[in-house]
């Protein structure tokens, strides 16, 4: 399974990388494996604004629907247009060409360090029985 | 995944690409968990035919037939297929539902003051559905010129050498495509599956887990139980009234549905295609001119139709074939045309 060092996640197998003064933010590759084959990817209108963990979309496989959630409080700045003909990019590349959202951080200072490192996510993983 | 007390795989390579390989090649289904009841003594052909809502006594020789097992007000506790083997009759039920089964029959068994000896076979049977259009060649090769699997009606059944055993191979299935299912001793089964997945591979086999499962069914219009099909629905609700067979014979549950055929269903099973994004999933509401009118009972991606269908349950009437209907997924409606069932058709 890849997980990244240089990016950061949630517990709910989100990840967030800043780019300049935004942070893009996907499922990782855990995820998009546990839910299989993704055929529908539900996002917001840009300029949404949403709360730290807070629900910015659904992500629908063959098998289930899954909430997805903000790592970061922020307004929504962009969208990935491409999963909307091609939600399979998330399957294929869920840490580049499968990004869901850009977002503007509200409070990056507080809220970046409560973001887990690679290998805190590894552990949250092998504590859920996940290898 | 734990279904019905068995570890059940949902997935080997991918719900897509396996249901792929079963509508174009050929699928492999370990069904094992299905419950195999056999059935023994005098009047076991009269003691069924008094329970299954469809006809039992003039079955032929390894012949198959679709049921539903009904209690007296007609609610569906399962559905089943009957076979008339050479030496005896069995019972495939649902594996969520054996128990229930087993306990209801034998209680028809001892109330009625049969004495029928109901045997679960799932210790020493596996059932393997080996699915698609590649099936019959693959099997015929295995089987060698013992049997003639292509002459085998839809619904029929044979018994056939198969590495090393006579077995019980039938032209029945869950998938839409045509295929076979086999009963195989248990303890030879780990080597059947082997070998199928090896000498299939030339034919591009795929093993098929409990997720394509449900979407091959789901595109070809066949229920499961506990979301099409439940003790509150009737067989007219779920629009099977033809495996009720009610001429010239007497079965539990005959006299309400008599007069449920009289009345006409109150509620009916129908096809929905999402025009709007989205999946519509079990348990959504369907949405009439502002009125809830039905709720999805399964929904998924089709990856054959390549969009979001679902199959309902909604009052009649309320929601005709070509109209525009709404389901509510989360907080939104999104349009769906209401369509025919099955969503598939294999080609012929």
């Amino acid at each position: 399974m890849n997980i990244p060092d240089e990016l950061c996640y949630t517990k709910e197998h989100e990840w967030a990388r800043m780019e300049d003064d935004l942070c893009v933010i996907g499922i990782t590759d855990f995820a998009q494996g546990e839910l299989g084959d993704i055929v529908y990817v539900e996002l917001p209108q840009p300029g949404t604004h949403v709360d730290m963990m807070g629900e910015f979309g659904v992500v629908e496989s063959v098998k289930t629907a899954s909430d997805l959630f903000s790592p970061l409080a922020g307004e929504i700045v962009e969208v990935n247009d491409e999963l909307t003909d091609n939600p399979e990019l998330v399957n294929d590349s869920p840490y580049e060409e499968g990004w869901m959202i850009k977002l503007r951080p509200s409070n990056l200072d507080e809220d970046w360090p409560t973001l887990l490192d690679a290998a805190g996510y590894e552990a949250v993983l092998a504590e859920s029985g996940a290898h | 995944m734990p279904f019905a007390g068995w570890e059940m795989p949902v997935q080997y390579a991918g719900v897509i690409a396996e249901h792929v390989a079963v509508r174009s090649a050929i699928g492999l289904f370990d069904i094992s968990h299905m419950g195999i009841l056999d059935f023994a003594g005098d009047g076991v052909r009269e003691f069924l035919d008094g329970i299954l809502t469809n006809k039992v006594s003039d079955l032929a020789e390894n012949q198959i037939r679709y049921s539903l097992i009904c209690r007296p007000d007609g609610g569906i506790l399962d559905d089943v297929l009957i076979y008339r083997l050479p030496t005896h009759y069995r019972l495939v039920v649902n594996a969520s539902n054996t128990d229930k089964i087993v306990d209801w029959l034998e209680h028809q068994n001892t109330s009625q003051h049969w004495s029928i000896d109901i045997s679960v076979q799932n210790s020493a049977l596996a059932l393997l559905a080996v699915q698609g259009p590649e099936a019959t060649a693959l099997l015929q090769n295995m089987v060698g010129d013992a049997a003639d699997l292509a002459a085998v009606r839809y619904y029929r059944g044979t018994q056939a050498p198969f590495l090393g055993n006579t077995i019980t191979i039938t032209r029945t299935g869950y998938t839409g495509e045509d295929g076979f299912e086999l009963f195989v001793p248990a303890d030879d089964a780990a080597e059947a599956w082997a070998t199928i997945l090896d000498q299939g591979a030339p034919h591009g086999i795929a093993p098929v887990g409990l997720g394509a499962r449900d979407t091959l069914r789901l595109e070809a219009g066949l229920p499961l139980y506990g979301h099409e099909l439940d003790d509150a629905t009737s067989p007219f609700d779920a629009g099977l009234q033809k495996f009720v067979r009610f001429k010239n014979r007497h079965f539990i549950g005959k006299e309400a549905l008599l007069e449920e055929r009289q009345l006409g269903p109150d509620r009916e099973l129908i096809g929905l295609e999402l025009i709007d994004r989205g999946i519509a999933r079990d348990g959504c509401l369907i949405v009439v001119a502002g009125e809830d009118v039905g709720v999805v009972t399964s929904g998924t991606f089709s990856p054959t139709l390549q969009k979001a269908i679902a199959i309902a349950n909604v009052e009649t009437g309320t929601a005709l074939a070509g109209t525009t209907v709404h389901v509510r997924i989360r907080a939104d409606l999104r349009a769906a045309r209401v369509v025919a069932l099955p969503f598939y058709q294999r080609p012929r």
